[in-house]
């Protein structure tokens, strides 16, 4: 193959946003994802730059430059401030500890105690970000950059690297080359399935020569989910450059971005990131003076589940209804508008520079024996540290939970984790060892899913949340075949039942053989997978079930129905304070005397409960 | 299906308390340029969709069928079984604040249906009525915002509340209700 002169050195680019880097003195790095901004980062950044870039004689700097960047992760702590020159991160800031974060460490360096994140385990403050454990025990890499870069900034991207391995890709004019070396990686895909990327990239690549496309699937629409969304709004250029890295090495000259309408922050920093880098003749037409063009495109999609899956995207994309077809032909043979086309999650993509960059031995070097690489989680649930996590393939439940988790919130028991969204499974405490890939979970009836990790705890009613992720699939189940539409409409109606307390054994069998028929009986994966969250918790959870069941109870003490909130007559002083709180009139009793409650009428809201002054109020 | 369609539109306006005269007042040269903006391609359409809907906070069913006629290669059928696909589309009018309560896994174990009665009660919402009947005020549960880490949220007109609970967002509707008084 003949090397492509190039006419843009990229070295020398990188060399330029260093040092504009450099210019902008102490850098004060604000979060602004979507969960930061919620927390007012924004008035922060405000504040901020109100008080000017003037700083002290006392530091090294003569200006600072507040950058607001992408997520670090960290939601629950947020806003998040980092001023990495000085080895400090700050938690939980509100625009009014702004003045003192400058007055006294900026400008005085004496940092400020009271805004230092607290060690719930030892109570001790952490200063810098590679002391929490929450980070210490990650490695990032996809998410690298997401936190540290001006995410709306083409040159802090390309400082940290940013469109090198295009570059490269791209002078070394080799395509197949690149498919080999993904190949090698042992790079799946991240979107759920867990295809060997590389030889996608190679059954698309067999076709080339005519209209082919690329189509990033950032249709993130797992409940609990957000890795995809944090990319996209933290290190942009990252997924750019790995689409135009695929495109490349597949022929294609056209890309598609589908995007969540849920993530307008993605969007418009997905817009401006294209904007930038045609610009700069990065992307567009003739990159970098070479002969390949890419025109990249981005879907905003109108919210629907299954456009997740690779056939229904694409008849969104064509701006039909979202509804999956039957595969072959594959996507690699007959896909978008008929043509050639491939199709990868944002997190996959995100991994390609890495691998290109750094050589598949690297990438390879991580994770286990069948899974290579990192892999991001969203850490949500019942758990102390709330966030988005990246750890290398293999890592256990336990660290996972307990080391980068913190625990259970509130000193609760761990019970289950649910793992891989409406597709996934329940994982418990018999799990926690279990190195985590893709092949473990499968046979413990998981998946590793796109990554939603939602931690339960022990009051979490194992069967409403099988009846609300049933609820879930079955909104969102588009109706075509008929084993997933009459199949998970069947499934909900009974698990309905049985959290209403009115139902039978014989049901229990019902749901089973149903749960079978629709797994083994759909169309897409939407269907095919919709089962799992009951099947692995009637696995593990039997027994929550008989208890549902055959004594209407509700182990866990969540569902209402099978509630009854009844009055102490011995400790009921008549003081009236329940029956006037009642919103629906159902306690009744005169002054001095002990109330009852109406079953019939009453909603279990617990109103009374909570309100009583002397504890006659009781669950039973 | 045109009869069935006319009779579960007209009664989901009556249901939505909005008179069913209002949907006269159609701007259809507005609608012919947001369809040029994107070329009259069949590709577009869910852009186009989004953008109408942007105009009238619903999908009027005269600027579906009107966009029917005009996009490329689609007809009024396709229009309407496009835009009852989507859980984004809505046929009835929202509220000048739409509410959208996250009900995604993380938000659903930390407590979102207490805080979906609280908004249901507060507002005189059912499962059918989800506006309000002096139009302020409109309902819609999502399946996830991608704001996990603050889980539960509610999202009005585009701005996240972290971490609520029945109470704060009886005071968070208060203080729009005093707002608008």
């Amino acid at each position: 193959m003949e090397k492509t002169m190039l006419n843009i050195d990229i070295k020398e680019e990188q060399q330029k946003a260093q040092d504009e880097i450099r210019k902008q003195g102490l850098r004060v790095l604000v979060c602004s994802g979507t969960g930061c901004i919620a927390n007012g980062a924004l008035e922060v950044i405000e504040k901020f730059n109100q008080l000017g870039a003037e700083v002290s004689v006392l530091t090294n700097y003569d200006k600072m430059t507040i950058v607001p960047t992408g997520c670090h992760g960290f939601c629950e702590q947020g806003v998040l401030v980092l001023i990495p020159d000085m080895h400090t991160v700050y938690v939980k800031v509100h625009a009014t500890d702004v003045e003192e974060i400058y007055e006294s460490h900026i400008k005085n360096g004496k940092p400020v105690e009271r805004l230092l994140y607290t060690d719930p385990k030892t109570d001790e403050k952490v200063t810098k970000s590679e002391d929490i454990n929450f980070y210490a025990k990650q490695t990032r890499t996809a998410l690298a950059n997401c936190g540290h870069i001006n995410a709306e900034s083409i040159d802090e991207s390309i400082a940290v690297d940013g469109y090198a391995a295009l570059s490269k890709v791209i002078e070394e004019n080799n395509p197949d080359a690149i498919i080999a070396e993904i190949e090698k990686s042992g790079l799946r895909g991240r979107g759920g399935g867990g295809f060997p990327t590389g030889r996608k990239w190679k059954f698309t690549a067999a076709n080339r020569g005519g209209k082919s496309y690329v189509v990033c699937n950032g249709d993130e629409g797992d409940p609990g989910a957000f890795m995809d969304r944090s990319v996209m709004e933290g290190d942009p250029h990252k997924l750019l450059e790995g689409i135009a890295i695929a495109a490349f090495a597949i022929g294609a000259d056209e890309a598609y971005i589908y995007v969540r309408a849920e993530y307008p922050l993605a969007i418009k920093r997905l817009r401006k990131a294209i904007v930038d880098a045609e610009e700069r003749h990065i992307l567009g037409d003739k990159i970098m003076g070479s002969d390949f063009n890419l025109s990249i495109h981005i879907k905003e999609g109108a919210g629907a589940f299954v456009c997740g899956e690779e056939t229904a995207l694409m008849a969104s994309i064509e701006g039909e209804r979202g509804m999956p077809r039957p595969k072959p032909p594959f996507p690699a043979n007959k896909g978008l508008f008929g043509r050639p086309t491939l199709i990868n999650n944002v997190e996959t993509l995100a991994n390609v520079p890495l691998i290109i960059r750094k050589g598949y031995e690297w990438f390879s070097s991580m994770g286990t024996e069948t899974s290579k690489g990192t892999k991001t989680f969203a850490l949500t649930g019942e758990v102390n540290n709330t966030g988005l996590i990246e750890v290398p393939m293999g890592t256990t439940l336990r660290e996972i939970v307990f080391d980068i988790g913190g625990g259970i919130r509130n000193g609760k028991k761990f019970k289950a984790v649910q793992i891989g969204g409406p597709s996934g499974g329940c994982l418990t405490e018999e799990h926690l060892d279990l190195k985590m890939d893709y092949d473990n979970l499968i046979k413990a009836g998981a998946m590793v899913g796109s990554g939603g990790l939602v931690v339960m705890a022990e009051d979490t009613c194992i069967v409403e949340v099988a009846r609300f992720f049933m609820n879930f699939t079955q909104n969102e189940s588009c109706g075509k075949c008929v084993p997933c539409r009459e199949g998970t409409k069947n499934m909900l109606k009974i698990l309905e039942k049985i959290v209403a307390g009115k139902s039978e054994m014989a049901d229990l069998d019902l749901l089973e053989e149903l749960a079978v028929s629709v797994k083994e009986g759909s169309l897409c994966g939407l269907g095919k997978t919709a089962p799992n969250p009951v099947l692995s918790t009637l696995k593990y959870f039997r027994d929550e079930y008989h208890a549902h069941i055959k004594d209407k109870k509700c182990p866990a003490g969540v569902c209402t129905a099978m509630k009854k909130i009844v009055i102490v007559p011995e400790l009921c002083k008549g003081c009236t304070k329940c029956a006037r709180n009642c919103p629906v009139g159902a306690i009744s009793g005169s002054l001095k005397e002990p109330h009852i409650i109406d079953q019939e009428k009453c909603i279990k809201c617990e109103i009374c409960l909570k309100s009583c002054p002397f504890k006659a109020i009781v669950l039973e | 299906m045109v009869l069935i369609r006319e009779k579960s539109y007209n009664r989901s306006m009556k249901e939505s308390g909005m008179p069913t005269e209002n949907q006269s007042k159609i701007n259809f040269k507005k609608i012919d340029e947001i369809m040029a903006s994107y070329d009259y391609k069949k590709a577009n359409l869910i852009a186009i969709l989004q953008k109408v809907q942007g105009l009238y906070t619903y999908l009027p069913e005269e600027a579906m069928t009107y966009i029917g006629t005009k996009v490329e290669d689609v007809s009024p059928a396709t229009v309407y079984g496009v835009a009852t696909f989507y859980a984004q589309f809505s046929l009835v009018p929202q509220g000048k604040y739409e509410i959208k309560l996250c009900d995604g896994t993380a938000c659903h174990v930390r407590g979102s249906m207490p805080l979906l009665n609280a908004v249901k009660s507060k507002l005189g919402f059912t499962d059918e009525k989800t506006t309000t009947d002096d139009g302020l005020f409109s309902l819609t549960t999502v399946s996830c915002l991608g704001a996990c880490g603050l889980a539960p949220v509610v999202v009005i007109n585009g701005k996240v509340y972290p971490q609520m609970t029945a109470d704060a967002i009886k005071i968070v509707l208060d203080t729009l209700l005093k707002e608008e008084k």
